[in-house]
């Protein structure tokens, strides 16, 4: 008896709380999308059926408080296993709905068990490296074999055609960063993914952002002079928060490519005076590779748009896929900025907005969810839900850091990164910052599978936290 | 291991922070999203206004308005649709629904399919409308005329231009404005305040409701109605005398200077006028024979021959030049040194004699005195005196009638004249032909009528005006205010009694009309065109006089044939509401002037 009211106890409450804001919140906008003024409350909705799948949520949690907690350890590998099947099975057995095979149906039921997939590989990836003394670099059949329990299910998924879903598996990158992968793995494979698609949807916002948020990374890591590097950036936002503030002020719109290569140049002069100062001349190389990379890129734009002719550029378009996504993607994402846009700070009002319902915004109680929050309740709303989120994430890894065993600690990292990539690159999908890749947003978006397997990964972390000296 | 979890957590508050910049930017910062976001929700139906109705002065209606329907698309809303059945529906045809489409650059504004579908049309229409959503009809109203008359007098209403749409905010693409006559002068007041009804629709065009239940809807509030001071009897009844001639007539209640009736001949029906006939029909109408879109009434500068005679003596009494009693001896003309300016009278003429029997000489003896006055140092201050006299007659200026486009008529300062023959070497026999009404001389008609007013009342003359009174507007005192001419009312007596004899007995018998006693002057005018241009001017009754009247009709001959029956007939008619010479009547409507005119 005395270990029940332990658990109780040991409970993170900050995460159900934060989990529970989200999913209420979440329900909230999904009756939002689906409201009529004069409609009754219908339970052949989207809304109720929602309401249903989050009373079988509460009862998985509270399954999952009574499991034991070696029973997670003990059964990762089953578990992987069992949704690998799954997985076969779907390519099989599965039905097609939005272009991918990733459903099973049953009935009225349809389950995508590349959701669940998730939680189960981070499991199995915890179980795998959970030794004593385990290196990825020392061993080099340790890294191959961690990196074939991430890659199988990445490969079963793209074979359903669920491009969006497959890419999630990146994140497990920061986690095997955390368990001691060199950085400049990671950098090169993360930067090689994320400059390829982004190539397709050349979007100079995040591009450019990302690589000057790389290029100060990479020289934190090469010179180790994290003061100097945070004096840099900390030096560096409050100059956008200047800009921002004329922007804001003036009501003038500076363009952000300006900001961009303001802010590298900034970095170029910093990492040349650390040159001549200390000798040390690779951070001015990358900031100087990085300008150079920005300058060629205003170069390429400036020949397709200005020196090719319109036969020219159609059939680059084509190819690319560029011609189709001004009809489809293209104008999803063109919605779902009006939609949020037309917020403003405070919204208009919960039930009030006119976007979101009267299906302007495509998927918009599924992926593009976050447009609701945005135009009824504004810049507080987003940033509202943005925080909750940062902070949620945050504290999982701070929860993680302090678990004495490994399993514990991978798998909270694990948890935090998938949840961290999902709510990041759902955001900047609604706000055309990123491609829409079909992802959704964690206890936010209507259906049963993700809530579910993101409640299952998130609670199980909320278990194995609750023990947390003991070793599996 | 401390790295690693700074820079895990800064990869984290790096991304929240740059979602946030830009979710301030386009949730704050920027507008472009809410205009985009009320395109596409909100449609803002116009709410077009009906413009105020046109009465006469005995409250018949001039125009009023019929209801009018357009077809209009929101490119941006419409689903997929049966392009062939819609055309066929509509008929329309399918390339110009393909133009509409790609011309139109922004998908979220409307677009004209079609204008003024006609009444019978639209009960189909409507009824077939929810098959194509997107396309909606919206409601305007239209002119209408109940009789073909005053096209000059009121003008028309046509689409506003750019730069009318410049220079008014009221006006966007698409509107309607008065483009001439009463429409244009009072279309401020007309035209009424634009609504607007604003209705939320879904992503196909489809109508979910008002917006808040009409909260912020504006409702379209009518135009004013104007009641004018033309006499829809009299205008229509001398319009019908006026056809088949060229001319111009104008009537004038004397006592407020309300005009009675403004033809300017040849016209046009307002009818053709309307709407979509308007670009059907104006090309054909503005390059028709005798320019019947010319408004000859205010546009026309006509030397005023001798009906100039009656002004010239009032001037010469006034100035003391000549008296009641002054006779001039006349035998076959009057010498002006070079030339001799013939007279049909002949013998001693007194003053009411001369205007009762149109003198030439008399006139020209008139004007010797009157330009050779020795209070004046030199013949060009003593015309510039009787030019002086002209203006306060209100000829040769704008009268600042309320009707657009009003000509200024033309009297030249005598500095002209010092240009053509030298300073002080011009005399009143250089510029002669002045004395009666001709060379260097020009007014138009509603002129010539005020003139004629003035006369009537002996002494002033109030700005000539077709609108009493606008719905609730105050009263304009420009139109209330005396204009005096400077002559004493005494010296009018023997020029009215001289002016009463051409009727009764003198060079416009025919004008005659027993029981009503009319007092004219008959004037022929000569002109480079070709036949002289017949004018009568004439007000009646001599006491207390209800009308004064000018009748141009362009080179028709002797006043007295053509104009002094036209102007008795239509008095008779003003006066008496009925006519007593049928055969004078018949003669005139059947006159066919326009086969006559032989242009040089």
């Amino acid at each position: 008896m005395e270990r029940k009211t332990n658990i109780l106890q040991r409970i993170d409450w900050i995460i159900v709380l934060i989990y529970l804001i989200l999913v209420i919140y979440g329900w909230m906008n999904i009756y939002s999308s689906a409201y009529k003024p004069d409609a009754q409350f219908d339970f052949t909705q989207r809304y109720a059926k929602q309401l249903l799948w989050i009373i079988v949520a509460i009862i998985i949690i509270v399954t999952i408080f009574f499991v034991d907690n070696h029973v997670f350890s003990t059964l990762s590998y089953l578990i992987y296993g069992f949704f690998i099947l799954m997985l076969v099975a779907v390519l099989i057995f599965g039905s097609v709905i939005n272009d991918s095979r990733s459903w099973i149906v049953v009935g009225d039921f349809r389950i995508q068990p590349s959701e669940f997939a998730k939680f189960a590989t981070a499991l199995a990836l915890a179980k795998f490296m959970n030794k004593e003394n385990f290196s990825l670099t020392k061993d080099l059949k340790n890294l191959i074999i961690s990196g074939v329990i991430i890659l199988i299910p990445v490969f079963f998924i793209l074979l359903q055609g669920d491009v969006g879903s497959a890419l999630v598996y990146l994140v497990f990158l920061l986690v095997l960063y955390r368990e001691g992968l060199p950085f400049v793995f990671i950098f090169i494979v993360l930067s090689e993914v994320i400059l390829f698609i982004l190539s397709f949807f050349v979007n100079y916002d995040v591009l450019f952002s990302l690589l000057i948020i790389g290029s100060f990374i990479y020289y934190a890591v090469i010179t180790k002079d994290y003061r100097g590097t945070f004096l840099t950036i900390t030096a560096i936002l409050m100059l956008l928060i200047v800009f921002w503030a004329i922007e804001i002020f003036s009501f003038t719109y500076v363009e952000n490519n300006y900001i961009y290569a303001l802010v590298t140049l900034f970095f170029f002069i910093f990492s040349l005076i650390k040159a001549f100062k200390k000798r040390f001349y690779l951070p001015a190389f990358i900031s100087g590779i990085v300008l150079f990379l920005m300058l060629s890129m205003y170069s390429s734009d400036f020949v397709f748009n200005n020196i090719l002719q319109d036969h020219h550029r159609s059939r680059i378009n084509v190819f690319l896929g560029f011609e189709q996504d001004l009809k489809g993607i293209g104008y999803n994402v063109n919605q779902s900025k009006i939609a949020i846009g037309s917020g403003g700070f405070f919204g208009k009002g919960y039930l009030k907005g006119t976007q979101t319902k009267y299906d302007f915004v495509p998927e918009q109680d599924t992926d593009f969810i976050f447009c609701t929050v945005g135009e009824e309740m504004g810049f507080v709303g987003t940033a509202g839900v943005l925080i909750l989120f940062a902070f949620l994430v945050l504290r999982i890894m701070y929860l993680a850091e302090k678990q004495r065993s490994p399993f514990s600690r991978i798998y909270g990292y694990s948890v935090s990164a998938l949840l961290f990539f999902h709510f990041s690159i759902n955001v900047a999908m609604t706000i055309g910052l990123a491609p829409v890749i079909g992802i959704p947003l964690p206890f936010f978006s209507y259906g049963g599978s993700s809530l579910w397997s993101f409640t299952i990964l998130l609670f199980i972390f909320v278990k194995l936290n609750t023990v947390k000296d003991s070793t599996y | 291991m401390r790295t690693k979890i700074f820079i895990y957590s800064s990869i984290v508050v790096i991304t929240v922070f740059v979602f946030l910049i830009n979710l301030y930017r386009i949730q704050v910062v920027d507008s472009e999203y809410k205009i985009s976001a009320e395109n596409n929700a909100f449609r803002k139906e116009i709410q077009y206004p009906a413009r105020g109705v046109i009465f006469d002065r005995n409250g018949k209606l001039l125009v009023y308005n019929e209801p009018s329907y357009d077809l209009l698309v929101v490119p941006g809303t419409i689903g997929k649709f049966d392009t062939v059945e819609f055309c066929k529906i509509f008929q329309i045809d399918k390339k110009n629904i393909n133009e509409i489409f790609s011309k139109h650059y922004n998908k979220y504004r409307p677009a004209i399919i079609e204008k003024q579908i006609p009444n019978s049309k639209f009960a189909f229409y409507e009824e077939n409308l929810y098959k194509f959503p997107g396309f909606y009809i919206e409601k305007r109203t239209l002119r209408t005329y109940p009789k073909p008359i005053g096209a000059h007098l009121l003008g028309y209403v046509g689409e506003v231009n750019k730069i009318e749409i410049e220079n008014d905010p009221f006006y966007s693409m698409g509107d309607y404005i008065g483009k001439s006559g009463l429409e244009r002068t009072y279309d401020k007041y007309i035209r009424g305040e634009k609504g607007v009804k604003i209705l939320v629709v879904d992503v196909k065009g489809k109508i979910q409701g008002s917006y808040k239940n009409g909260k912020y809807d504006i409702k379209a509030i009518s135009g004013k109605n104007v009641t004018t001071t033309i006499d829809a009897d009299i205008q229509e009844y001398g319009e019908s005398l006026m056809v088949n001639k060229i001319g111009a007539v104008v009537a004038i209640e004397p006592a407020t200077g309300e005009i009675l009736a403004f033809i300017s001949s040849p016209g046009y029906d307002p009818n053709l006028f309307i709407g979509n006939n308007l670009s059907k029909n104006y090309r054909e109408i503005e390059n028709a024979p005798n320019k019947p879109l010319y408004n000859r009434a205010i546009k026309s500068r006509y030397p005023p021959g001798s009906t100039f005679k009656p002004v010239s003596a009032l001037i010469a009494l006034q100035e003391r030049v000549i008296f009641e009693n002054t006779v001039f001896i006349i035998s076959g003309g009057y010498n002006a040194g070079n030339h001799v300016v013939k007279d049909h009278v002949s013998g001693s003429v007194n003053l009411v004699a001369s205007i009762q029997m149109s003198s030439n000489a008399y006139y020209c003896n008139v004007f010797k005195k009157i330009i050779s006055d020795d209070k004046f140092k030199s013949a060009a201050e003593a015309y510039e005196n009787w030019r002086n006299h002209l203006n306060k007659f209100g000829l040769g200026l704008k009268l600042g009638t309320d009707l657009a486009y009003e000509d200024q008529g033309l009297i030249f300062p005598s500095t002209y004249f010092d240009k053509i023959y030298g300073k002080g070497r011009w005399n009143h026999n250089t510029i002669i032909s002045l004395a009666i009404g001709q060379g260097e001389l020009g007014f138009t008609p509603l002129q010539i009528a005020n003139m004629t007013a003035a006369i009537a009342n002996r002494g002033f003359y109030i700005i000539p005006h077709v609108i009493r009174s606008i719905a609730d507007e105050k009263e304009n005192q420009i139109y209330k205010t005396k204009h005096y001419t400077g002559i004493s009312p005494e010296y009018f007596i023997p020029v009215i009694d001289g002016m009463e004899k051409v009727v009764t007995g003198g060079t416009a018998t025919i004008a005659n009309l027993p029981g009503i006693s009319i007092c004219g002057k008959t004037g022929t005018a000569q002109n480079p065109h070709g036949e002289d241009h017949s004018i009568f001017i004439a007000f009646a009754p001599k006491e207390n006089p209800k009308i004064a009247i000018a009748v141009y009709i362009e080179n028709a001959g002797f006043g007295s044939t053509w104009a002094a029956p036209v102007a008795s007939l239509m008095i008779e008619k003003y006066l008496t509401d009925s006519i007593s010479r049928p055969w004078l009547e018949k003669r005139i409507v059947d006159g066919n002037l326009l086969n006559v005119i032989k242009r040089k």
